[in-house]
């Protein structure tokens, strides 16, 4: 998905690290991975570590780190839009409107991506930056505590106990689309968009999916 | 033995009575030393109280709530996994100083953050799912 932005900065400073949150397993997204034929770094996070450093709630998010190692724009959706909530669900197709706003959302996004680095814009001050981080609340850490230990119990012949512990998690952090959708489908690729996925999503409201990125 | 699973590492640990274990174990899994002032990392020193040290024993369990760590067991007790205190990740992550990450690509070659300093990094997450 990155990689025509790669191509085109690579050679000002620029590296794009690209994470694949896989509880079931590295082969689930080696496909992916060896049809995507990258440059840049695909990495495999089975027991979702990334998003316990970074408090991430979903996917795709993306944060933005300068040469000195700081983070100039903390987890924000990237490149994702809402439009997909309209779409009809018989035909699965979007409208010709809300497939033009999708594309030009993401093409804004890579817009951004690339000013940052031609120019430093939409860097943000450290102020900024860290007003915008998700704060880490004592049941979001039990909530990754329980989904690291069902990563390594269902991995260890507790499917069943695994399974517990990842419901639990879900239900302590339930703003988050990850810990539910590793909770609800392991096996069944496919699962995680079905209906139960569709009346979450519908129970949102005016609340967004994707947060947009403010830029 | 007993499994301990930690955020970024897993131990195997001769264990009683719950997470009571050597003190030479509790650093090992845990990074913090025991002295007579409380269980020390660097600067820092934990206080423990006088039921959570029993001569070199140490009760990890106490010691990492009292860090303010989760600590789950598996119905057996035979795993635990200690998470990361939401302080400290908070802490981590409003220094902005991005936490470093080390990960397998798809040949298992493992990938550190640390080894991009000097470039601009754009970290983006997906899933097959």
């Amino acid at each position: 998905m990155w990689q025509s932005l790669y191509a085109e900065l690579k050679d000002k400073g620029f590296m794009v690290v690209a994470v694949a949150e896989e509880s079931r397993g590295a082969d689930h997204a080696r496909p992916w991975i060896e049809q995507a034929k990258s440059e840049y770094w695909q990495l495999i996070d089975t027991e979702h570590r990334l998003e316990d450093l970074y408090n991430l709630s979903n996917v795709p998010q993306a944060i933005w780190i300068d040469e000195q190692g700081r983070i100039v724009r903390p987890p924000e959706t990237a490149g994702s839009t809402d439009h997909f909530r309209r779409m009809d669900l018989k035909t699965r197709t979007m409208t010709p409107e809300d497939q033009a706003g999708r594309l030009a959302a993401r093409q804004a996004y890579f817009d951004a991506v690339r000013d940052w680095v031609n120019t430093g814009k939409h860097a943000l001050p450290a102020d900024d930056a860290r007003a915008r981080l998700p704060k880490v609340t004592p049941r979001i850490a039990e909530a990754r505590t329980r989904f690291r230990l069902g990563v390594w119990l269902r991995a260890h012949g507790s499917a069943a106990e695994g399974d517990r512990q990842m419901n639990e998690a879900s239900t302590l952090h339930p703003e988050s689309w990850s810990l539910w959708r590793q909770a609800a489908d392991l096996d069944e690729v496919g699962k995680a968009s079905g209906p139960d996925f569709w009346k979450r999503v519908q129970a949102l409201g005016e609340r967004p999916y994707y947060p947009p990125p403010k830029l | 033995m007993t499994k301990i699973l930690t955020p970024t590492d897993q131990f195997e640990v001769s264990t009683r009575d719950g997470l009571w274990m050597s003190a030479a174990d509790a650093l090992r899994v845990t990074g913090f030393a025991l002295k007579p002032e409380g269980m020390c990392r660097d600067e820092i020193c934990v206080p423990m109280s006088a039921g959570s040290v029993k001569g070199a024993e140490v009760d990890v369990e106490a010691f990492w709530k009292k860090l303010g760590g989760p600590v789950i067991a598996s119905d057996v007790g035979d795993v635990w996994a200690l998470g990361a205190p939401a302080e400290e990740r908070n802490a981590a992550l409003e220094g902005l100083q991005a936490p470093d990450f080390t990960l397998p690509d798809i040949d298992g070659t493992p990938r550190s953050l640390s080894e991009l300093r000097g470039r601009k990094v754009f970290v983006a997450t997906w899933a097959s799912w």
